[in-house]
């Protein structure tokens, strides 16, 4: 622990008392907020309207800038989920716990936007809405992964023991994901052969790849706002018989 | 007690008493021919195209049965009480988990291999492709059972656990269908398979290893 | 470009514009449903402690 720097030790420490946590991120809120709102206007903008037409695709492929950016986050939040979960596993830290489990449904509306926008940007592009290509096929599966974690969440009474369980769960999945994903992609190529790679390797241009970029970064700041959200929720859920929640109600009146 | 020793004695112990409720063992067998049958009644009695989907079928009916199995897996000894002991031992309880799995597998996994060449015929398969399909299935439903304790751990504390089963173990089973069914096609069309079996004998090999920790961690949370 | 053509996507809107839409539906509700929780579970707080 001594390599990690004091302040960044009291932070943590302090990010781990659910009243502070509460009041931290009730503050820490319009930041967020703000910089998620510039960028994701910065990424459109450059995106819809400064970025030109693809040669072979045309507008439709103007989709790339929530498709490929809802891709990376579907798995970067499984990654901290279970992260988060294992954290709250081995220590019984209260806060990654519940992170973890916030995470879950952002996670999942990602993993659904980045279908839903796959096959609508599929449907021009292939012709029909679904194709057992390699990365919807891998989505699907992250996204029944998704809905595994939430729904033994939603099973257990206790939460705690829930969050234990799906910390359990997520650890599994991530051992899991890169064969799953290996064996889909491998699938892939033995049964359709390289022909749908219109859509894989775009030598993409510095005006499409600079709001790409940006997209994706505003999508990890959404990701935070969202995931504090239901933390904050869940966190008076479980808390509500604690003197800060009582303090916090009858100062408020 | 060593802990050889101890495994062994789960074994033998689980065994036991799976002869004496025989059902255990036949229902999955039952549903397994059950489904296979079912698909030429749905389809169509077109032999071409059952012999080509003979493999997704096996395997897919293999996968089902599996699931359906599991629930025996833990839920006895949960309820009387002797999981619990079980944990308590001063053994490590993976190892015991993992025996407790190996003969569930044996139970219920090892049937399939029985009967796997009967429904073969009744699907049309070539003949050679008949012994790819049970090294598929050796090496295949042993990792099943393991992935699917996992999901049992979970869930065997909950009074519907059923449901949300299958949704927890369906998408990790996803690997083994894709090796084991490839095998068995490619198989019938006489190309080689070395590749797929090594994939599966890999896999085998990291669940055995891997999968006992979160069943054992697992089941320790479900008692609780 | 007109307003026009840069709703018309090069003929692409339907596609463009309901992934853009479906998007920010999801993302939407995704902040609003725990939000309004929150309030709905303060108030039922504030409302016990009173009477109490």
């Amino acid at each position: 622990m001594f390599l990690i720097p004091d302040p960044v030790v009291r932070f943590f420490h302090r990010m781990a008392s659910p009243p502070h946590f509460y009041s931290f991120t009730e503050r820490l809120m319009p930041w967020l907020v703000v910089i998620f709102l510039l960028l994701t206007a910065a990424g459109l903008y450059g995106g819809l309207y400064l970025a030109p037409a693809d040669y072979q695709q045309g507008d439709s492929y103007r989709i790339i800038y929530i498709h490929v950016p809802s891709a990376w986050m579907s798995l970067f939040i499984y990654m901290v989920m279970a992260v988060a979960g294992g954290i709250g596993l081995v220590w019984r830290i209260k806060l990654a716990e519940i992170v973890a489990i916030s995470s879950a449904p952002v996670g999942a509306s990602f993993t659904f936007i980045a279908l839903v926008t796959g096959s609508l940007w599929g449907k021009p592009m292939w012709g029909t809405w679904w194709v057992w290509d390699a990365r919807l096929t891998s989505e699907l599966i992250l996204l029944f992964l998704y809905l595994g974690v939430i729904g033994l969440y939603g099973a257990i009474d206790d939460k705690r023991t829930a969050s234990r369980a799906v910390a359990i769960l997520a650890l599994v999945g991530v051992v899991n994901i890169p064969i799953i994903h290996y064996s889909v992609e491998w699938w892939n190529t033995l049964h359709q052969g390289p022909t749908v790679t219109k859509m894989d390797k775009p030598s993409i241009h510095v005006s499409m790849l600079i709001p790409l970029l940006l997209m994706a970064i505003s999508f990890k700041f959404y990701y935070l706002i969202a995931m504090l959200q239901r933390a904050r929720t869940e966190l008076l859920l479980r808390e509500r018989n604690a003197q800060w929640v009582k303090n916090m109600i009858s100062e408020s009146k | 007690m060593s802990l050889s020793h101890a495994f062994f004695a789960v074994i033998r112990r689980d065994l036991v008493l799976a002869l004496r409720r025989r059902s255990e063992i036949a229902n999955p067998l039952l549903f397994f021919i059950l489904v296979i049958t079912l698909f030429p009644l749905g389809i169509g009695a077109q032999p071409h195209l059952l012999q080509a989907i003979a493999p997704g079928i096996i395997w897919v009916s293999a996968l089902l049965a599996a699931m359906l199995s599991l629930d025996s897996l833990f839920r006895s000894d949960f309820d009387d009480g002797s999981l619990e002991q079980m944990l308590l031992s001063p053994h490590p309880a993976s190892v015991l988990v993992l025996a407790k799995i190996i003969a569930h597998w044996l139970v219920t996994g090892l049937p399939l291999l029985i009967v796997a060449p009967l429904l073969a015929v009744f699907l049309g398969m070539p003949n050679h492709s008949l012994g790819i399909l049970l090294l598929t299935l050796l090496l295949g439903t042993p990792v099943l059972s393991l992935i699917g304790a996992i999901g049992v751990a979970l869930t065997v504390g909950l009074r519907r656990g059923g449901m949300i089963l299958s949704l927890l173990v369906l998408p990790l089973y996803v690997p083994v269908l894709i090796f084991a069914g490839n095998a068995v096609q490619m198989a019938s069309g006489g190309l080689p398979v070395d590749a797929q079996i090594n994939i599966l004998i890999s896999i085998l090999l990291m669940a055995l290893v891997l999968a006992p920790l979160p069943v054992a961690a697992a089941l320790k949370m479900s008692i609780n | 470009m007109t307003m026009q053509e840069f709703f018309a996507m090069g003929g692409y809107a339907f596609y463009v514009w309901t992934s853009y839409g479906l998007t920010l539906i999801v993302l939407l509700a995704n902040i609003i449903i725990p939000v309004v929780q929150r309030r709905q579970f303060l108030r039922s707080l504030a409302l016990k402690q009173k009477r109490q």
